[in-house]
């Protein structure tokens, strides 16, 4: 058709003509004194735009390996804190075993409307729909806000639930330390403790993400029992167990004295990131956080 | 290899180096010493940042106008850390996790910026590029002695291999927790400052006064 021919060679004469017009225009600024308005103002934009494709570009072109490196940590952590990662373990294989949830805070029930596998529970802390202000009073692990929803993990095999791993935060020295802690199917003992999101001192409050001292949270148990709180306690308040009372002590933890199943070693030199598990432990195994679920959790058996 | 290149590379290891002579750059030598893979990582980063922003400065050092010569410089530079921190991120995660602001930092790092300016601005741009790479080797060859002596006797490690048995590993090595802190590389920088110039005494700087000594008896 010679009359689309004709416009793309009116269009391309145009190209032609700007960009003789830029080389010109170019040639024009290049000569200008260094100080001259113009020349400022051009050269400034010049360079941003190149910084702006710069840096724009390696953004977009590293973002979807940067997605699944950080997918890939979250995963190999969570693995980690149900004691199922090894040297040689196919991340991706072993976390088929793993079955997000999403769960109501308030009421510790299960819920279906949100899809688990794309939820953010981080990003839904700060959604005014999906997050909730904590009030300072309760607000022990000095978090601000939080999730009305959370995702915790079921470790299924045979079909039956082995463990379960709910996301704990709270503030340390520096930073608010992000993690996952890996229950038994009791609701009660637990697995592992593993912060492994924090910007604490390396090799003091750092110390938490340790192997060494990740292990020593290995069957411990949460909550009061029965036995220490008396039954009466316990029928009372309708539980099998009481308030969360694991926690760090100052030095290492006595096996022989009462209450060792509720101890596990202070950081040494680093009292304040201790406070800091210490709080995030009460605060998201206590009432305002994951208790009411784990208590259906525990005479459900799942 | 020049005369010019060579005297560029290689100066800023001793004779003229960024960190013990010029004392520039302490805060992140202070901050990612503590174990030595960081401070390779944070070494090899800066280098390659003060390497491309100086030999991009120099492009340009014709046409930058004086007024936002600084914002100019600036911008290059800011441009090419975030590219390091993406590339970091994506290729070396764990280690990117460590770093994690000290790379974005590398932007406000007095190194880059003091090429850029005594440099780069008045030279061409192969020989700033050389001049860069000199003066970031300058800055790793300080971090990664500082590293060494911090991760084996603060945490008895090298590059995260046990190196001296710890006691509470059942070893014999009583760790100094002092050395993990940001403020023994202080005092380490302040020793290696004093034997270099030990060494060299041509650095010693001049007093900027002389202190007087009151004659006997006047002030009675």
């Amino acid at each position: 058709m010679p009359n689309s021919n004709q416009t793309g060679q009116v269009l391309s004469d145009k190209f032609a003509g700007l960009v003789e017009k830029a080389k010109v225009y170019a040639q024009h600024i290049l000569s200008l004194g260094n100080d001259s308005f113009e020349k400022t103002v051009v050269v400034a934009f010049a360079l941003c735009l190149v910084g702006a494709v710069l840096v724009s570009g390696s953004a977009v072109i590293l973002k979807p390996l940067q997605v699944s490196n950080k997918a890939a940590d979250e995963k190999s952590n969570i693995l980690e804190v149900a004691g199922m990662l090894e040297e040689k373990t196919n991340v991706e294989e072993a976390f088929k075993k793993f079955e997000p949830k999403i769960v109501d805070l308030e009421s510790g029930d299960y819920v279906d409307g949100i899809n688990p596998e794309t939820f953010d529970q981080r990003k839904a802390s700060k959604d005014p729909a999906l997050g909730v202000e904590i009030p300072s009073d309760k607000d022990i692990a000095k978090i601000g806000r939080k999730s009305k929803y959370a995702k915790v993990y079921l470790v299924k095999e045979d079909g039956k639930t082995k463990a379960v791993i709910v996301p704990v935060s709270g503030y340390g020295l520096w930073s608010t330390m992000h993690g996952y802690m890996a229950l038994e199917s009791d609701g009660q003992t637990v697995i592992g403790l593993n912060l492994f999101d924090q910007a604490e001192t390396p090799g003091l409050g750092g110390e938490v993400v340790n192997p060494k001292w990740k292990s020593l949270w290995k069957g411990k148990k949460v909550y009061k029992e029965a036995s220490e709180e008396g039954k009466d306690f316990m029928k009372k308040h309708h539980t099998e167990v009481g308030e969360p009372v694991l926690s760090l002590v100052k030095g290492s933890v006595d096996p022989s004295k009462p209450g060792a199943q509720h101890q596990v070693d202070g950081l040494a030199g680093a009292t304040l990131t201790s406070n800091g598990v210490n709080n995030l432990i009460r605060y998201w195994l206590g009432s305002e956080g994951f208790a009411p679920y784990l208590a259906k959790f525990r005479a459900q058996r799942g | 290899m020049q005369a010019e290149t060579k005297k560029v590379l290689l100066d800023p290891l001793v004779d003229n180096n960024p960190i013990t002579l010029q004392v520039l750059g302490i805060c992140s030598a202070l901050a990612v010493t503590s174990q030595m893979s960081t401070s390779l990582i944070m070494s090899l980063a800066l280098t390659l940042v003060t390497g491309f922003s100086s030999a991009g400065i120099a492009f340009i050092r014709n046409h930058v106008p004086s007024s936002i010569r600084i914002i100019a410089q600036m911008v290059i530079i800011a441009s090419l850390v975030i590219v390091v921190d993406q590339v970091l991120k994506a290729f070396a995660y764990d280690i990117s996790k460590k770093l994690s602001v000290f790379v974005g930092l590398i932007i406000t790092n007095c190194i880059v910026m003091g090429r850029a300016e005594a440099y780069a601005m008045k030279n061409p741009p192969l020989e700033s590029f050389w001049d860069g790479i000199g003066n970031g080797l300058g800055y790793s060859a300080v971090l990664i002695s500082l590293s060494i002596v911090r991760e084996l006797f603060g945490s008895g490690k090298l590059l995260g291999i046990e190196v001296l048995p710890l006691v509470k590993d059942g070893g014999w090595y009583t760790p100094n927790g002092l050395l993990l802190l940001p403020p023994s590389a202080f005092f380490l920088i302040g020793l290696m400052i004093w034997a270099v110039r030990s060494w060299k005494p041509a650095q010693v700087e001049k007093a900027d006064y002389v202190i007087s000594h009151a004659a006997h008896g006047e002030a009675h």
